[in-house]
């Protein structure tokens, strides 16, 4: 009886350990894991336990205080949480799981942090060493399935290895253009005892350079180029973000007065007020932008990599323009558009350094071009979609209320589809950090997992996940998770009853032919409250604003359902296969 | 562009995996490897792949770029057949009795610069390094005597213009690596393009 008190008790009340580092019989493999996520300053880890991971969760156990750890419903949204955690706190995120299903869980969104280059280093466990290649229970090769969509990935089977192997890693993930790294260790490494002789951070890898050399050549040529242009253009990415460099960014349009368009992924690095700021590039990106793109004699693009879906068709992309390219992964430089001046490095150096060379100026005639191409989609467009006419719900009346709730100062996550474009075409934001969406993969199924890191990310803003109704369906299961640790998401479902952008594409390239588009949902309210999660469904227009008021107000999670036009279309959108300055305003323009 | 052959050399640290993360970046892109080696280089501890592809320049560049990326690859250099020295190596089998009967030995020996490296009662085996055409001759000529067994070596190249890896790796050791010129068109073009 006695001994099953005592382990009652030590479960409900994991036991401080008295000193991380066991003094006599040397240290375990799974106790140097934790001493160096430690060491790395990690807070949050998201991860699920299992066979192969378990000295890992028995170490754990005892670092409870230093390493919050939460337990995801499936790896997939322990490793969206961790993205979601690391685009919004400008750290590292880290996450645990087992071997076999549980590795193999965690794919899509390495290749989610990969495409997005999202810092995250993922902890795997592996059978025994002496069972490697044996099919033994839950065993995968995770070191090869993962090897397209890590930026470094290892296998530890020795313990001895452990601290330096965790510095690389940690080191990898972070430095340079950041990406996501697996460790997977073996459990006898996890158990094996070892002379530990500390952490110490790595710097240095021979064969790695983080950032390429700063040439001071490159950075006049293209300071020459900016100084005699009479209509450039700034398009920037993620890498304003990643680099810290908002600063550095605003200084150098400021001086430079040139007007600046975003990537999906570079937005919210300027507030999206900015006087400079002429909008979003791609498919369903601004007018604007788009158009003179194909106008501008000098395109000065900043950390980002030239997307199909920025570029549309590449042989009508800027051919006119002189393209000055800064970013600090030199395999960028050429890869789609070739630049007359690459300035390698990373922009929040280069950036000053550029901004010092250029001549203050102004382009007043070339910004109203920008402002006149808004006005017109202002008409055509965003109007009918913000303040919609007929009775039924637009996606884009529901941003602008939560835009004039939240006082363009929340997180907003979005999931994947006509709901994310027309959130990033809409939403306002005065902080960076603030916009997280899987850009590049374009992961259904994101949203959630993603807010429920982010929301640990940056606990003092409202988080928003704004999801579509079948997206939602793809990773609801981490309800479970917010109700069991409790983070502050507001679940905003945009409900079209519809798989509204591949709909979209049928309608309009497949002549209507709707193949299986049509999903229904679950009455979501009701699979809310199952956990615990109070929330409320609404389709009538007066109902937006007090319904994403009581949400935003809620002590809690909250998920709000709200009924939107079945058959609505995203505009403005350049067609697959066109140019970008060939971007339509309607389904009539096509 | 044409699409000619290039030899790629990839200097890299010696790490399980990494022939995988080389491979990978050929077989996304459906870029079929002609020849793959891997073999120590000049320099102790440092490897060295000598790759074989037929592809326009713009997509090597690319691919070297890719390949350059990964963390343990410390440099990736292509050269066209006519920046390098390179060779092959071939092993022929061929049975003993209709050789020693029917082909002048000592002619093909010459002519080939084949070596005999076993010759038994059975078979007898025969080497020679080349390039792709003395190799290939050699099996037009076997084949008639019933060749039993061919195999080929993958390539190896020596890069003519190239100092070797040590002055390199050192600025690699070095925390702050020095200057590495990455080439572009437009800046070998630059008074077409900075004539403003």
């Amino acid at each position: 009886m006695k001994a099953e008190t005592e382990t009652f008790e030590k479960i409900k009340t994991p036991q401080k350990s008295e000193s991380s580092i066991p003094p006599l019989g040397g240290v375990g493999g799974a106790v140097a894991v934790m001493e160096a996520l430690v060491a790395e300053n990690v807070e949050t880890i998201f991860g699920y336990p299992g066979g192969a991971i378990m000295p890992i969760y028995d170490a754990l156990y005892d670092y409870n205080e230093k390493l919050k750890h939460i337990l995801v419903r499936h790896e997939q949204g322990a490793i969206h949480a961790a993205q979601g955690y690391a685009r919004v706190s400008g750290k590292c995120g880290v996450v645990f799981a087992t071997s076999g299903p549980g590795a193999t869980n965690l794919v899509t969104g390495l290749a989610d942090a990969m495409i997005d280059s999202t810092p995250v280093v993922c902890i795997t466990g592996q059978v025994f060493a002496h069972l490697l290649g044996t099919d033994a229970f839950q065993e995968t090769d995770v070191i090869n399935i993962t090897t397209p969509v890590t930026k470094w990935n290892y296998q530890v089977t020795d313990a001895t290895e452990i601290p330096v192997v965790l510095a690389k890693a940690f080191y990898i993930a972070k430095s340079g253009r950041p990406g996501p790294v697996v460790i997977d260790i073996t459990k006898n490494a996890q158990l094996q005892k070892f002379d530990y002789k500390g952490y110490e951070k790595c710097e240095h890898i021979r064969s790695y350079r983080p950032k390429p050399i700063i040439r001071k050549k490159f950075i006049e040529e293209a300071a020459k180029l900016i100084n005699g242009a009479e209509r450039p253009f700034v398009i920037f990415g993620q890498g304003v973000i990643l680099g810290k460099a908002e600063k550095e960014f605003k200084k150098f349009i400021e001086k430079a007065g040139i007007p600046a368009a975003w990537t999906i992924l570079g937005m919210s690095a300027i507030p999206t007020d900015h006087p400079l700021g002429v909008g979003m590039l791609g498919m369903h990106g601004n007018y604007g932008p788009n158009v003179l793109t194909n106008e501008c004699d000098v395109l000065i693009a900043v950390g980002m990599r030239f997307d199909d879906r920025v570029t549309g068709r590449l042989d009508k992309y800027a051919k006119q323009a002189k393209v000055i390219h800064l970013d600090i992964d030199p395999a960028e430089i050429d890869k789609n558009v070739k630049a007359t001046v690459p300035v390698w490095g990373d922009c929040r150096e280069t950036l000053p350094l550029l901004t010092e060379l250029i001549e203050q100026k102004v382009y007043p005639q070339w910004l109203q071009r920008f402002r006149d191409y808004m006005q017109k989609e202002e008409d055509k467009v965003i109007k009918e979609e913000l303040n919609p006419s007929g009775d039924t719900l637009t996606m884009g009346e529901v941003i602008r209320e939560l835009n004039e709730l939240t006082k363009a100062d929340a997180i907003i996550v979005t999931d994947v589809g006509q709901h994310q474009m027309v959130a990033c075409r809409y939403a306002q934001f005065n902080k960076t950090k603030s916009n997280i969406t899987s850009g590049g993969l374009g992961t259904m199924g994101f949203a959630l997992p993603a807010a429920i890191g982010a929301a640990y990310g940056d606990p003092s803003r409202p988080t928003v996940a704004i999801i579509g109704d079948g997206g939602f369906q793809m990773t609801l299961q981490e309800l479970g998770t917010i109700m069991q640790f409790k983070p502050n998401v507001n679940i905003i479902i945009l409900n079209n009853n519809f798989l509204g952008m591949v709909r979209q594409w049928q309608q309009l390239f497949h002549e209507n032919r709707y193949s299986f588009v049509d999903i229904t949902s679950p009455d979501f309210v009701q699979v809310a409250k199952g956990f615990g999660i109070p929330g409320k469904s609404i389709s009538k227009r007066e109902d937006i604003k007090p319904a994403l008021k009581e949400m935003l107000d809620n002590n809690g999670s909250y998920l709000l359902e709200i009924m939107v036009g079945k058959e609505n279309n995203v505009f403005p959108m350049v067609p697959q296969g066109r140019g970008v300055s060939e971007i339509v305003l309607s389904k009539e323009e096509l | 562009m044409l699409k000619q052959e290039y030899t790629i050399t990839v200097y890299t640290e010696n790490q399980i995996g990494l022939l995988n993360r080389i491979a990978i970046i050929f077989s996304r892109r459906k870029i079929n490897i002609e020849s793959l080696n891997t073999s120590p280089s000049e320099v102790d501890s440092v490897h060295r792949f000598t790759i074989v592809i037929n592809e326009t320049e713009d997509v090597v560049k690319k691919l070297c770029r890719q390949i350059e990326k990964q963390v343990e690859v410390l440099k990736a250099y292509y050269n066209t057949q006519e920046e390098i020295v390179w060779q092959e190596l071939a092993l022929y089998k061929v049975p003993t009795d209709v050789i020693a009967e029917e082909v002048k030995v000592e002619r093909l020996l010459r002519e080939h610069g084949a070596k005999a490296v076993v010759i038994r009662k059975d078979y007898t085996v025969f080497e020679v390094a080349g390039h792709r055409e003395e190799t290939d001759n050699l099996i037009k000529v076997l084949e008639p005597y019933g060749l039993i067994e061919f195999v080929r070596s993958a390539r190896v190249a020596i890069i003519k213009n190239s100092d070797g890896f040590h002055e390199k790796l050192k600025e690699f050791e070095h925390r702050e690596p020095g200057e590495d010129a990455i080439e572009n068109e437009y800046l070998a073009k630059k008074d077409e393009v900075f004539s403003m």
